[in-house]
This record gives structure tokens, sequence and C-alpha cells, in this order.
């Protein structure tokens, strides 16, 4: 049943990424351009997901498991350190490059551009470099 | 500064519906979403590798249901330099891996259960962003 319920989580989630436009670049790019021509449509759909799941969140991790899973498992890490700065500034410049982000990226897969597909190569080339490098450590 | 191009709308429904999806994988699979942790994960980690697969293919199945179903169709600008987008694809893969998280990851599952640290990465990330777009325009 986890499957299933990953499967749907994914289609939930692509649709959500369609309907706020953020699988659209221009649409991120335009949200980037803070001093420029700005859209500041990225920041609302921010609040519409925290409304959505952060109370949610606060209520549902006091359940004693998951209905799937045998416990709740997500990151309680706390470090503040110069790995989070130095990742999250390569990731912005990136993001500000391209005005893609990894889910974006991921579900315009579904519009075979070889543009999004180099990109989401590039991406997954990325993750293994870090990994094989051990820099995440 | 000029603001252009704003949907609230559409961008406070579409981003409740990705809130509904995190909330979906939690209460059912117990785990917080975050896309870049999910898809690297695919590639690195033996734990949960079909689950994570499957949530990928469903990011995919998103849209084409919505084509199919609201009839309309999707349009997306994007670059067309194979280099831009290739670095950019790097760098996005290199930072979110090293930093632990993405605009999903830290920007919403993160900041929706208070963390600080997600806090710091999301600003971070915003604002080498909105840099990188301005020296972009200007040059």
């Amino acid at each position: 049943m986890s499957k299933l319920a990953s499967l749907i989580s994914g289609i939930i989630f692509g649709v959500g990424l369609v309907i706020s436009e953020m699988i659209n670049p221009e649409k991120v790019l335009g949200f980037l351009d803070f001093f420029g021509n700005w859209d500041p449509s990225l920041a609302f759909v921010m609040i519409g997901a925290l409304i959505v799941s952060s109370p949610l969140f606060h209520i549902i991790k006091n359940n004693k498991k998951p209905l799937f899973a045998e416990k709740f498992d997500y990151s309680n890490n706390k470090n503040i350190n110069k790995k989070l700065i130095f990742g999250s500034a390569l990731f912005g410049a990136g993001w500000g490059l391209g005005g893609l982000c990894p889910g974006p990226a991921i579900s315009s897969i579904a519009l075979l551009n070889i543009h999004s597909i180099i990109f989401v190569v590039s991406m997954f080339i990325g993750f293994y470099l870090v990994k094989s490098s051990n820099l995440n450590n | 500064m000029n603001i252009i191009n704003f949907t609230p709308i559409t961008a406070l429904t579409g981003g409740a519906i990705i809130g509904l999806s995190v909330i979906v994988f939690f209460l059912l699979n117990g785990r917080l979403i975050g896309i870049s942790g999910i898809a690297s994960k695919v590639l690195t980690e033996k734990n949960n590798r079909f689950d994570n697969f499957l949530f990928l293919i469903g990011l995919i199945i998103g849209p084409i249901l919505y084509t199919l179903f609201a009839r309309q169709e999707i349009n997306i600008i994007i670059s067309d330099s194979f280099i831009l987008l290739t670095f950019a694809g790097l760098l996005v893969g290199i930072g979110t891996k090293i930093s632990g998280g993405c605009t999903s990851g830290h920007g919403i599952s993160g900041i929706g259960r208070f963390s600080l640290r997600s806090i710091v990465a999301t600003i971070t990330f915003m604002i080498v962003g909105i840099v990188t777009v301005f020296f972009k325009n200007f040059l």
C-alpha cells in the first residue's frame, strides 16, 4: 500500500505544480526577478502549501504511526553550518540560472521537452557527484 | 520593481494541492516530502527505492492526467541553451544534495515543521537566486 500512496502523492504534487504554474521556469524566474518585473506568485504557492500542510503535520505527528509504515521518519537535523549555507547557495545559483528546481524539473519530463530532460540528467549527475565524492559527510 | 503576471488565486490553489500531497504522504507513509531527497535516494539508497521511484513517476503522471482531464495544454518557457541547463542542473543537484533539501524539502516541509535550519536554507537559496537573476538580466 505504501507504493500506491507514494504514486498518488506524486500525482497530487505534480498536479499542484501545474495548477500553480510552478512547472513553468519562466514563472519561477519571474519570482526571482525581484528587482525587475516581479511576479510574487511563488510566495503564494508556498503560503498555500504551508497553510494546508503545517497545521496537519503538527496534528498527525502525534499519531502512533503512519498508516502504511512502521514509524514516522523525518529529519530532525538542526545543524546550521557551512554545508547548509554553501549547498543552498549553489542550489540558489542553479535555480536562478535555469528557473528549475527538482520538483518542477522532474514533472516537466511529462512534456517531453528536451531542455528540461537535459536539466534533470545533469541534476542526477550532481546528486551522484556529491554521493561519490563524500562531500556529503 | 514592477509587479507583473501575478496569479494569486492559482498560486494559492496549486500550493494548497502541493500541501495536500505533503500531508497524504506523511499520514500514509510517515515521511515528509523533499523532492531532491526522494530523487537522489532513488540513485543512492536501497531503502524505500521503489517507493521513491513511484513518487517520481507520479510527479510525471500528474501533468499528463491534468492535460487529459482539464483538456488544457501545459505551456512552459525554458532556456534553450544546453550549456546553461547542464550547468544549472549540476548546481541544483550538487547544492541540494549538500544542503539536504530544495524548495519542497526545506521551503515547505521544513518550514512547515518550524525548522530554523530550513528557514535559513530557504532564505539563502532565495537570496542567491534573486542575485543570480539580477546579474543574468544585467549581463
